[in-house]
């Protein structure tokens, strides 16, 4: 077990390309830390250079304390889990598990003791005899698991690893994985392009964009205080809606009406010292609501307009209401980026969604007011997509 | 229309399996011929029938009782032997490299061995000649060790180098997080998983050096160095008026045992798919 220290990390490949750049991070000891950005974004080749599978340009890596830069994958004393498992299929899942033990020359007696103890945490005992053909997805992942944590290493680095798994498997190790790191309590860096297992598993997170860290802290904080708008876009599902605006003497016009900035944003954005016309007003779904399920105290502090509701979805425990927002859609650098990664034209797409609550008796199709709260806004500079609402 | 479809495959499979049975049929009639020919007798021979009205061992007797067969069966399995090894080691090594590092010449190396392989041999077979007089390795095994290799390694790289690329690169990054030197992870993860190939490379390698007849015949002159396809072809009866079909015929059947043997000594290790499980689900 060890801290893990990212000194102006840089990884520069030799025909020019910046893959990651000066990434600082301190992990602590025992810390469960969450990689996370779009496919590109350099959070893997981050994860390689931990390991030692790829040199480190520049910057300096310790763990521990010491300078491990230098240092082969072997001597680094860490354990990784792979996207594909890679499981050695010519070996049994024990032999497959002792591997590592057997490497490192350690006596029978301990590697039995050791397998059989592993294999007890992750359920496997009855498969030790297998091979890894013969395994189920989630098994092959639990033979990757324990692999690692045979041997006791100074970290863990997992790379994507429930990604080749289906829906409810992954959300069902998810949780065990999270089990097994808090039970061991061994250092953990684990990369995700997924925002649901960056959000659920991670003590802190580092959302990583074209090579470079974009924001690092609890997955509540970067929920409620993106610092840019491809944060306050890749943390949350549904994602933040966003609308253009123009900011004019404290007041905000956008496509659904005119609104005054809140004293709690006017403040923020007063801190911030940072002054724009054109902006990009982020709202999470949730902060909006049937305006007819809201009581008069929090009708005043928010504001209300009326849309038409295109696509109703009811989750049992609320409802999703999409309407369209006419007029010009917000574009930025970093929505593109975040659209393109998602898979659709675009984020800002004249969309919106409200979280509504289950009893809103709204209909698809026609009118709705609805109701959102000034508070929870979230500007951001239309320019540099830097949030005008954050505060460190 | 479950009945229909069920009777739809049967005649499918009826027909692919009669298709089958003539491909394998016209494969294998000249070398049941050749087999009938070796046991019939010296009368018999003239008579055309299929099956040997006389039957006689004498035609495998005379060939093992003359060293101009034995002698070039010990030739033909100790060059196909050494050869076949040295170009599996080397193809092996090679084909690795192109599989997996990304070094400057790579491409000039892949297409260097690509057009050896294409070269017509025949236009090779004076200047080897030449060459290896003034060497002083013609009539020797290397003299044909060396063409051998040189042909073979082609076919190696290439048939390994594919193998390799199947072999998922993650694991040897695996073996590596696990503690395994560079060396380590090639003998304890790669090799296992390439030894399929590396059987196959070296059953169709060995083929090719015991099957080769022109390099045989014009780069040896005596029973030191000649192998059996060449010793064939100067096969002689007890009398130059006597027609060697029968002899021939027996030492033909004899050096396709070799083969044969070799081919089902390794299939067992040639599984296809031994991959499987490494990656995915």
């Amino acid at each position: 077990m060890a801290d893990i220290v990212l000194d102006k990390v840089t990884k520069k490949y030799p025909d020019g390309a910046l893959a990651v750049q000066e990434v600082n991070l301190e992990i602590a000891d025992g810390e469960f830390i969450i990689l996370v950005g779009p496919s590109g974004c350099g959070k893997s080749t981050t994860l390689n250079m931990l390991a030692g599978l790829e040199d480190i340009t520049s910057g300096e890596l310790r763990i521990g304390g010491e300078r491990v830069n230098e240092r082969a994958p072997k001597d680094r004393d860490i354990a990784m889990v792979f996207q594909s498992y890679a499981l050695y299929p010519h070996m049994t899942v024990r032999e497959n598990m002792a591997f590592p033990l057997r490497l490192a020359k350690v006596d029978n007696k301990t590697v039995d003791a050791k397998v059989n103890e592993a294999a007890k945490i992750l359920d496997l005992g009855q498969h030790l005899d297998r091979k890894p053909s013969n395994l189920s997805g989630g098994q092959r992942q639990r033979v990757a698991m324990g692999r690692a944590i045979v041997r006791s290493p100074k970290a863990f680095l997992m790379d994507e690893p429930l990604s080749n798994l289906d829906a409810k498997l992954r959300v069902q190790m998810r949780t065990e994985v999270s089990r097994l790191q808090k039970n061991l309590g061994t250092t953990t860096v684990y990369v995700t392009h997924d925002q649901t297992e960056a959000m659920t598993l991670g003590d802190r997170v580092v959302v990583m964009r074209g090579g470079a860290v974009q924001q690092v802290g609890s997955p509540q904080f970067l929920y409620e205080n993106p610092a840019n708008l491809f944060v306050a876009g890749f943390i949350g599902s549904p994602a933040m809606n966003f609308i253009p605006a123009t900011l004019e003497n404290g007041e905000l016009s956008t496509a659904l009406g005119n609104f005054p900035l809140s004293d709690k944003v006017r403040r923020m954005v007063e801190r911030g010292r940072r002054t724009t016309r054109d902006v990009i007003m982020g709202l999470r779904p949730e902060h909006f609501e049937d305006a007819s399920l809201i009581d008069a105290a929090a009708r005043s502090r928010g504001a209300t307009f009326t849309t038409q509701v295109d696509v109703l979805e009811s989750m049992g425990s609320d409802k999703y209401a999409y309407f369209s927002i006419s007029g010009k859609r917000a574009s930025s650098a970093q929505l593109d980026e975040l659209a393109a990664d998602v898979g659709v034209s675009d984020l800002g797409a004249g969309q919106a969604v409200a979280r509504l609550a289950a009893a809103s008796k709204a209909k698809e199709g026609s009118g709705l007011d609805v109701w959102m709260d000034l508070d929870k806004i979230q500007l951001f500079d239309q320019e540099s997509g830097r949030a005008l609402t954050y505060t460190d | 229309m479950a009945g229909i479809g069920g009777a739809d495959t049967t005649g499918k499979k009826a027909r692919w399996g009669l298709v089958n049975v003539l491909v394998v049929v016209y494969a294998l009639f000249p070398v049941l011929w050749i087999v009938s020919l070796s046991f019939k007798s010296k009368k018999a021979i003239s008579e055309g029938g299929f099956f040997p009205t006389e039957w006689t061992l004498d035609n495998y007797a005379a060939i093992f009782s003359t060293t101009e067969f034995i002698r070039p069966l010990f030739n033909s399995i100790g060059i196909a032997i050494i050869a076949t090894l040295i170009a599996v080691v080397f193809g092996t090594m090679a084909a690795y490299a192109i599989a997996r590092l990304d070094f400057p010449g790579k491409r000039v190396l892949v297409g260097v061995s690509l057009l050896i392989a294409m070269f017509p041999q025949v236009s090779l077979v004076s200047p080897l000649f030449n060459i290896e007089r003034s060497l002083g390795i013609f009539d020797t095994w290397p003299g044909l060790i060396l063409p051998y290799i040189t042909f073979s390694l082609p076919l190696a790289i290439y048939t390994l180098s594919a193998f390799f690329k199947e072999i998922p690169w993650e694991l040897e990054k695996a073996a590596k997080m696990d503690g395994a030197t560079p060396g380590q992870a090639f003998q304890k993860v790669i090799a296992p998983l390439a030894a399929p190939g590396v059987f196959t490379t070296a059953i169709l390698v060995f083929i090719f050096c015991w099957n080769d007849f022109l390099f045989a015949i014009s780069l040896t002159s005596t029973e030191a160095s000649r192998t059996v396809p060449a010793a064939l072809a100067f096969f002689t009866g007890s009398s130059q008026f006597e027609d060697p079909t029968g002899t021939t015929s027996a030492a033909a059947v004899v050096i396709t045992i070799p083969i044969i043997l070799f081919v089902l000594f390794f299939q067992r290790r040639i599984v296809a798919g031994l991959t499987s499980g490494a990656v995915k689900g």
